[in-house]
């Protein structure tokens, strides 16, 4: 057993000093009813380092990775081209193999990068502050809706119909059970956020709306006005961000009157990994720091008055508030955040420029070239590096036998809102840095086809 | 001061000789400091190259774009390299030596599992791709599945909880689905003092009321205390077990039928399952559902905080109420992601979805590698040797140390101390800080709150009995000085990238967010903030 050090001789000699007779006399409180005696039935003996990679070769064989197919899928999850020093300071045994810093000490390196990365996010979204990430932009999105509930002291939340719904139905799912109102409309297919009815549903009772930007469809609300309406009636505006990257070019929902702002921050440095790990970016104004859920990065001096840092503010968090805790969250995607970090240290604010306008220049380009089909029209007006198109068939459909001629062509309404038959022949697509003028022809050709019914 | 250690390792220069010559850099050799990145670069740089240049934006875009570039320094690929690498000097982790945290569960990471982790198969895909084109994904989520509910003895497992406190969440929350489903409305979960700390937070942010069962004087649950508690408003009760005093909850079958006689159902935080896998399934103690910390138990890394991954298994009372989505197999033996809808037909009592995707598969997929590597016999080797390495430290140090539940049977994979005997004004503090000038991570200190000054050392399987007593040694020689009152070790750590750190002043006056001056363009800042 290669990951396991000691001898048989160990173990006999180690037995002898506890004074045990053999290795089941250290397992006699288990009731002798459930203990195991043989091996488990349906399960392998161990196997050699060769052929557990040969095993999860096989299985890794049978998927269409990005690299292998045109890509335009995104929706919450966007494929970035990613340095290769990323990868190669996060696998680093000094971070890789680091706990949580709980003695700081000896943790500076992860703390250091922690507050710089908090420095980057606040500055990212135009927040005072931000936490050292959260678990993903929706569990960070409940989180900001619960938050803002303590802060106002209310209990009702509008969600513009431009949110994610898979982040809609995280909050659906929690709301059920803190007794909160979520106020949910469906997106329509059209070029107009609903900006319109949110500021409508905002009343006395509201504790926060809930905005989208870029929203789902990649059109851009107005988050100033959507702001102003809320705060007039004592409620505050999260923002959700899904695309960091947009904001390289777009401005940032802090300076447009957020209160709280969230976001996934896979699109920096973590990559696509099928779902997770991700990392949830939070932030938000400084006086609400002691409402915050999740873990805080703080400077200080030590004995020696040397600046270093330390997990402060954590009265808040659960090992001491216990049920009164801010959140029931005890770890955070350190990891993800180092990369996120990472990322955006090499980018720099001018890096992120230049990808960002790179991002929408690919995503225009795309745009105008997939309209010029007959049967395709662009729903956005306005986008960012994702926007939707309606191409007249069930989308979903058509996305399958695409994927099975080699495009990956973007992400279904269909998939998002089943049996919502006014959505199905949407179809979001994303369009990053990743994707060459090929890519692009390679989509608009097998489009035009899935449209005439030649496909296939 | 040069008194040699307790490894033997005799440093040559002491502190003294230190702290009289400093560098005008602020690094001593291979003792490095490194300034922030904001103190570093200069507002122009950028590491990237991209291969084109950037057109215009469009006129619709224009109204919503920003006046300047987002105000964040960007640093050259070797500066960057550099700036990490420094950095990644001032942390100990699981590669550099012993972890011995207490609970957290810190063993060595197999390699293997990272290069798995990493196949473009598993890495770039995308969650919302074709079902047909990600067969071998939800192939790893379906053997992980069988290996999970399998050891464990359930029914099911909802694969998707991002972490073990979120695990915690999925559990009570279908708790709390199924006690609904047939109209009881209870409002209580009992926590017992045993168990992790996470677990009222999470009771209380699925709705519930919390109250605590004390621990008896042996450190397990108190029965006939719980017995007397349960009624027609407990939904359910949070155990850990094996428990954070490091003893396995000898009366857990009991515990679990008198819950579920009085209606109520049965989470057992699963965070400890390394001490028991391969040895003892859950299922067969009367457990509703049980989160798994991979990273812990199946090693994945922890990343200096994070991420984690928390599957659960449930029972058959339970199942019927796990979260959306989760994989399943459908007639034509395609594997297939059920979400909201399909969920109506096929699990029309889902509690509903927790997170946006379906779970951490780059956790998932190094779980399987781990296990498989390890097949069901080597797993069931590695509680044994975490449970014997433990049982070694308790008992080879419980001649310097106060144990205060030596006597209470063999411990788990953890041992717990108490801070009784140290000197007059010497802490459980002093011996973690002693440790760190030893060339260890300490222990997990003042956790759990049952005891006084506890000391909780979870060694794990991974390390050898050469590198135990190594350890141990350590331990004796730090204890030996907080006995003896030894004022030096009251300001360790001295061999640190720093001293001890004001945590009172970081909460009173809390600075979260860079806010000094940019570095004037194109001048070098390393040494005149390197130190300070």
């Amino acid at each position: 057993m290669r990951y396991l050090p000691l001898t048989p001789d160990d173990r006999t000699a180690m037995l002898a000093k506890i004074g045990a007779d053999n290795i089941d006399a250290l397992f006699a409180d288990v009731p002798e009813g459930a203990r195991l005696s043989g091996p488990i039935d349906g399960l392998p003996a161990h196997a050699s380092e060769m052929a557990v990679e040969r095993h999860m070769r096989s299985l890794a064989a049978q998927n269409l990775s990005a690299a292998d197919a045109p890509f335009f899928l995104g929706a919450g999850a966007y494929r970035h081209h990613i340095p290769a020093t990323v990868d190669h300071i996060i696998q680093r045994g000094e971070f890789l193999t680091a706990y949580t810093p709980y003695q700081p000490e000896i943790a500076q390196g992860t703390l250091q990068v922690l507050f710089e990365f908090q420095t980057q996010v606040a500055r990212l979204f135009g927040t005072d502050i931000a936490n050292a990430s959260m678990y993903d932009g929706s569990t960070a999105c409940w989180e900001a809706i619960a938050m803002a509930g303590r802060i106002t002291r209310r209990d009702h939340a509008v969600l513009s119909s431009g949110l994610h719904p898979h982040y809609v139905s995280v909050a659906r799912t929690m709301a059920k059970y803190t007794g909160d109102t979520l106020d949910i409309a469906t997106p329509e297919l059209m070029a107009k956020t609903d900006d319109d009815r949110v500021i409508a549903g905002i009343t006395d009772a509201t504790s926060c709306v809930v905005v989208q930007y870029p929203d789902l469809l990649g059109r851009i609300p107005d988050l100033s006005r959507i702001a102003d309406a809320a705060h007039e009636k004592g409620a505050l505006l999260v923002a959700v961000v899904t695309e960091p990257v947009a904001l390289g070019l777009l401005e940032s929902p802090g300076a447009l009157g957020a209160d709280i702002v969230v976001g996934e921050g896979q699109s920096l440095g973590v990559g696509l990994q099928f779902g997770g790990p991700y990392l949830g970016l939070f932030g938000a104004r400084e006086k609400y720091a002691r409402q915050m859920p999740g873990r805080l990065c703080g400077e200080t001096v030590d004995a020696d008055g040397k600046r270093g840092f330390v997990l402060t503010l954590s009265t808040r968090e659960q090992h001491i508030r216990r049920e009164k805790a801010t959140s029931n969250i005890c770890t955070n995607s350190g990891l993800c955040a180092l990369a996120f970090s990472i990322h955006m240290t090499l980018l720099g604010g001018v890096g992120l420029d230049r990808m960002a306008r790179i991002n929408h220049a690919r995503a225009a380009k795309a745009a105008a070239r997939l309209a010029q089909i007959p049967g395709v029209s662009l729903v956005n007006d306005a986008f960012f590096n994702e926007f939707t198109i309606r191409i007249g068939c069930d989308a979903r459909e058509a996305a399958l036998r695409m994927a099975k001629n080699g495009v990956l062509a973007g992400v279904t309404m269909g998939r998002l809102f089943p049996g919502q038959d006014a959505l199905s022949d949407g179809l979001i697509v994303a369009v990053t840095e990743t994707v060459s003028d090929e890519d692009i022809e390679a989509l608009a050709t097998a489009l035009a086809q899935e449209i005439s019914g030649d496909a296939a | 001061m040069n008194a040699p250690n307790a490894s033997g390792w005799k440093p040559q220069m002491g502190p003294a000789y230190r702290s009289e010559t400093p560098t005008s850099s602020g690094d001593m050799a291979l003792n490095l400091e490194e300034p922030l990145i904001f103190e570093l670069a200069n507002r122009g740089n950028c590491g990237v190259d991209f291969d084109e240049e950037p057109d215009d934006i469009s006129p619709a875009l224009a109204s919503f774009a920003r006046k300047s570039p987002v105000d964040l320094p960007g640093l050259a690929e070797p500066e960057a390299v550099r700036h990490y690498t420094r950095l990644s000097r001032q942390n100990y982790a699981i590669d550099l030596g012993p972890f011995p945290l207490g609970s957290c569960t810190m063993k060595h990471n197999p390699r293997l599992n990272e290069a798995v982790a990493r196949m473009p198969g598993f890495a770039d895909i995308h969650p919302l791709q074709p079902m047909d084109t990600v067969q071998g994904a939800f192939a790893v989520i379906e053997q992980l599945a069988e290996w999970l509910v399998t050891l464990t003895g359930m029914s099911a497992v909802a694969m998707s909880p991002k972490a073990g406190a979120h695990g915690e969440l999925c559990g009570i929350l279908a708790i709390r689905a199924a006690l609904e489903a047939r109209g009881d409305k209870r409002a209580v979960i009992l926590v017992p003092e045993s168990a992790h700390g996470t677990n009222p937070a999470t009771a209380a942010f699925a709705g519930y009321a919390v109250e605590n069962i004390p621990a008896t004087k042996e450190g397990r649950v108190d029965l006939e205390a719980l017995k007397a508690r349960l009624g027609p408003d407990v939904a359910g009760v949070m155990i850990t077990n094996p428990n954070t005093c490091g003893l396995f909850e000898r009366d857990m079958k009991a515990i679990s039928d008198a819950v579920h006689a009085a209606g109520g159902l049965v989470y057992c935080d699963g965070a400890n399952f390394n001490a028991i896998v391969g040895r003892v399934r859950p299922g067969d103690l009367g457990v509703d559902a049980m989160h798994i910390n991979l990273h812990k138990t199946f090693s994945t890394p922890h990343g200096g905080g994070g991420p984690g991954s928390g599957p659960v298994v449930l029972s058959e009372a339970l199942a019927p109420y796990a979260p959306i989505p989760f994989v399943r197999r459908d007639d034509t033996g395609r594997l297939r992601m059920v979400e909201e809808r399909g969920a109506k037909d096929l699990l029309p009592d889902s509690f509903g979805r927790m997170v946006a995707f379906h779970g951490q598969m780059g956790m998932f997929t190094r779980a399987l590698a781990y296990m498989l590597s390890h097949g069901v016999d080597g797993l069931r080797q590695v509680a044994e040797d975490a449970v014997l390495n433990a049982n070694y430290v308790l008992r080879s140090l419980d001649d310097v140390l106060d144990a205060p539940f030596g006597g209470s049977g063999p411990c788990m994979h953890e041992a717990l101390f108490s801070d009784a005997g140290l000197a007059e004004g010497f802490t459980t503090l002093d011996i973690a800080k002693g440790l760190i000038d030893e060339g260890f991570h300490p222990m997990t200190v003042y956790f759990p709150l049952v005891v006084h000054g506890a000391m909780l050392i979870e060694p794990t399987e991974t390390e050898s009995r050469a590198g135990l007593d190594r350890l141990i040694a350590s331990l004796r020689h730090v204890v030996t000085r907080a006995k003896d009152g030894d004022e030096a070790l009251k300001s360790a750590p001295h061999y640190a990238p720093r001293r001890r750190l004001d945590e009172t002043q970081a909460a009173r006056k809390p600075v979260l967010v860079w806010k000094g001056d940019p570095a004037p363009a194109g001048e070098p800042t390393r040494s005149e903030t390197g130190g300070r």
